[in-house]
């Protein structure tokens, strides 16, 4: 028993596109608009910057629990691969197949209601009959029962959705990363991090520590309470359209920094932002964490007018330590320099949508 | 608005299980399933109490895989402020009611090879719903059940008949007593043990386990202090710039609350800190009553756990 993916369903909308090789990955008009761009004011700092994860504006990625947009079927095809090179990107400690089993239910729910004319979920007591139409999925199952699914139930319903995902277990008053699907990371490894406690996967972190960032997010965290979801942003940079920037795979990908070019950086430079949502899970008290990577290229971002003159006032005035970090302090002149030509100087409008 | 999202229920049933315990059970007002939940998980029952609202966290001992619907056991408390009478009095079936989704604090720890579970008295609700949650998705358990007399051991003859000799019973007034130590000294490696009951159990519980070099994380306990009655007194509310009085029979919590502050809570019953506050101006003597503060923090009196905590004395100033 495997999963199959046969993609080809509502070609009009899914894309097919890569994220390696060729990076044929791209935005179409309405996605741009649709960004979530992290910015709402034109610095950057941390902070504890989290908020209910409750539906939003009609068409933004806020509208439903969780956002399917036209890159999804590539996406998925890009995890599988990823799987198949390395399988230790989907891990899950033997006390976490419950939690499996919760984030399973929450997806599925939350699709077949949000996204009718692509899932499909029946359920007869315990039989249970999902079909995921964009990826040519149609299969019945046994809830609670890992023998009827071809993989654990974590990895059977993360093969399906767009974002990686980690699972909490929560004691001795912390959190434990004892359970993953982490292929479309920002240079951090589920092999490496799982079976740590919060404070310890977060300790790389600079400056946040010393303000006391995880002290209180931890604290906010284990009383997260299952029906009231929170979100937070995450950003970083990343050359080319390539989800899967892992340390294992940083031989491929690190060199990549030294191939801008004022003549290509637009096209090549990416804004990488993480929409991240927590939640309680009911039957394991454990808590899922996703992590949505959205890719936006300079040159799309810049075409809102608004996000242009910020993005350039972010990337020019953030303290080194965070541009360090997150890995584009060797390239932030050359972006400065790109973006400058975006920015007129005029003031920007508060918050982070876009200007009509 | 604190406390997270609601549920919206109706009392389907109202059963005596014996002099002092009534066994409530909620279904969903329009009828769809409630969420599952994790075994030791409580909620908090909201209550309008002749004008006085009431939140009061009780365990759920249903079935947490039975989403048709939810049930507590209430001890009643004659001496209490009144929340366990007011459902053993005036809660009967076909009234609507709100509850807190369910949060737990008393969960069982996963990776356990063994779950060894101590109960005294009513103390025995989380654990119904951990034994059935792991009736479901395996584990090993046995449990050790102490009640004053036969006629106060509420559930026991259903814990015997399903489970037997994973199952031993204890009667205060027939002289038995859990051979405590030396049954956490026969427990294999990986054991976790969990208590709930009165405070001298666990008290007697803990320090057992310590003493016998038990590893801290090992050992579970809950206790939901009830906020206990006091002298009325008042309280300043900083940040809101109001003034609020505290009744005898209510918590500096609730008299916030009453004054149309939103106060971030959880358990409601000293355990959680999600309540925790600072005290700006102390002229009087803080009646710490909570487990979340440490000694040194109730010494210091620069904070205070206004679900149970109260104040005697001339002025008490909060940042809220």
């Amino acid at each position: 028993m495997a999963l199959d993916i046969k993609p080809g369903a509502f070609p009009d909308f899914f894309r097919d596109e890569t994220f390696r090789d060729d990076f044929t990955f791209k935005n179409s008009p309405a996605a741009i608009r649709r960004f979530p761009f992290p910015f709402d004011r034109d610095d950057y700092m941390y902070s504890v910057n989290m908020e209910p994860h409750a539906p939003g504006k009609p068409g933004s990625v806020f509208e439903n629990t969780f956002d399917v947009d036209e890159h999804y079927v590539s996406e998925m095809i890009d995890r599988a691969k990823v799987l198949a090179e390395d399988p230790l990107r989907c891990q899950s400690l033997p006390h976490m197949t419950l939690a499996g089993w919760d984030l399973l239910e929450l997806i599925m729910e939350s699709n077949a209601r949000d996204y009718p004319q692509w899932f499909s979920l029946t359920k007869n007591g315990s039989q249970w009959h999902w079909v995921n139409r964009p990826l040519g999925i149609d299969h019945a199952f046994t809830f609670l029962d890992d023998s009827t699914l071809p993989y654990g139930p974590m990895e059977y319903i993360t093969r399906q959705m767009q974002g990686d995902f980690s699972l909490q277990d929560e004691r001795d008053g912390s959190l434990w990363m004892d359970a993953g699907m982490i292929t479309t990371q920002a240079d951090w490894s589920l092999d490496f991090d799982v079976g740590m406690n919060f404070m310890e996967w977060h300790a790389p972190v600079p400056l946040a520590h010393e303000k006391q960032i995880f002290d209180r997010a931890l604290k906010f965290l284990l009383k997260l309470q299952h029906g009231s979801p929170v979100r937070r942003f995450n950003w970083t940079m990343t050359i080319n359209p390539l989800l899967d920037t892992s340390p294992e795979n940083y031989p491929k990908w690190g060199p990549t920094k030294t191939s801008l070019t004022p003549e290509n950086l637009g096209h090549k430079q990416h804004l990488r932002v993480e929409l991240q949502a927590l939640y309680r899970l009911p039957r394991s008290n454990a808590i899922a964490f996703s992590i949505r990577a959205y890719l936006g290229k300079f040159e799309e971002l810049v075409t809102v007018p608004k996000w242009g003159r910020r993005l350039h006032r972010v990337v020019r005035d953030i303290h080194p330590d965070i541009a360090a970090y997150k890995g584009f302090l060797r390239n932030r002149p050359a972006m400065v320099a790109w973006l400058s030509q975006h920015d007129d100087g005029a003031p920007t409008s508060p918050g982070f949508w876009p200007d009509l | 608005m604190s406390g997270g999202a609601k549920l919206h229920v109706r009392v389907a049933q109202v059963v005596p299980v014996n002099d002092l315990i009534k066994r409530f059970r909620f279904v969903a007002c329009d009828g769809s399933p409630l969420p599952a939940f994790s075994g030791g998980a409580h909620t908090v029952v909201e209550m309008d109490d002749h004008g006085l609202r009431r939140l009061n966290p009780y365990s759920l001992m249903s079935d947490p895989e039975d989403t048709s619907g939810y049930e507590i056991s209430v001890r009643r408390d004659d001496a209490g402020r009144g929340g366990s009478l007011y459902l053993h009095s005036h809660v009967v079936p076909g009234m609507e009611m709100v509850l807190s989704h369910p949060m737990n604090l008393f969960q069982l720890d996963g990776r356990a090879r063994k779950h060894l579970m101590i109960a005294g008295g009513i103390g025995i609700t989380p654990f119904l719903a951990q034994i059935k949650q792991l009736a479901h998705f395996g584990g090993r358990f046995e449990l050790h059940y102490a009640a004053r007399n036969r006629a106060l051991g509420a559930f026991m003859d259903d814990l015997k008949s399903a489970h037997g000799d994973r199952v031993h019973l204890y009667f205060d007034d027939e002289g038995q007593a859990i051979d405590l130590k030396s049954l956490l000294n026969r427990q294999p490696i990986g054991t976790h043990l969990y208590v709930c009951g009165p405070k001298g159990m666990l008290n007697w519980v803990r320090n057992t386990a310590a003493a016998q070099g038990w590893p801290e994380a090992s050992v579970h306990f809950e206790e939901f202090l009830a906020p206990g009655t006091g002298q009325k007194f008042e309280a300043q509310l900083a940040i809101s710039g109001m003034t609020v009085t505290v009744g005898t029979h209510q918590s500096l919590l609730e008299a916030i609350e009453a004054a149309g502050v939103d106060a971030p809570y959880l358990c409601r019953g000293g355990a959680c800190g999600q309540c925790e506050t600072n005290v700006l101006h102390c002229d009087g003597t803080i009646l710490h009553r909570d487990h979340w503060l440490t000694p040194e923090d109730h010494a210091a009196g620069i904070k205070i756990m206004p679900c149970v905590s109260r104040f005697e004395g001339k002025t008490l100033i909060l940042e809220r």
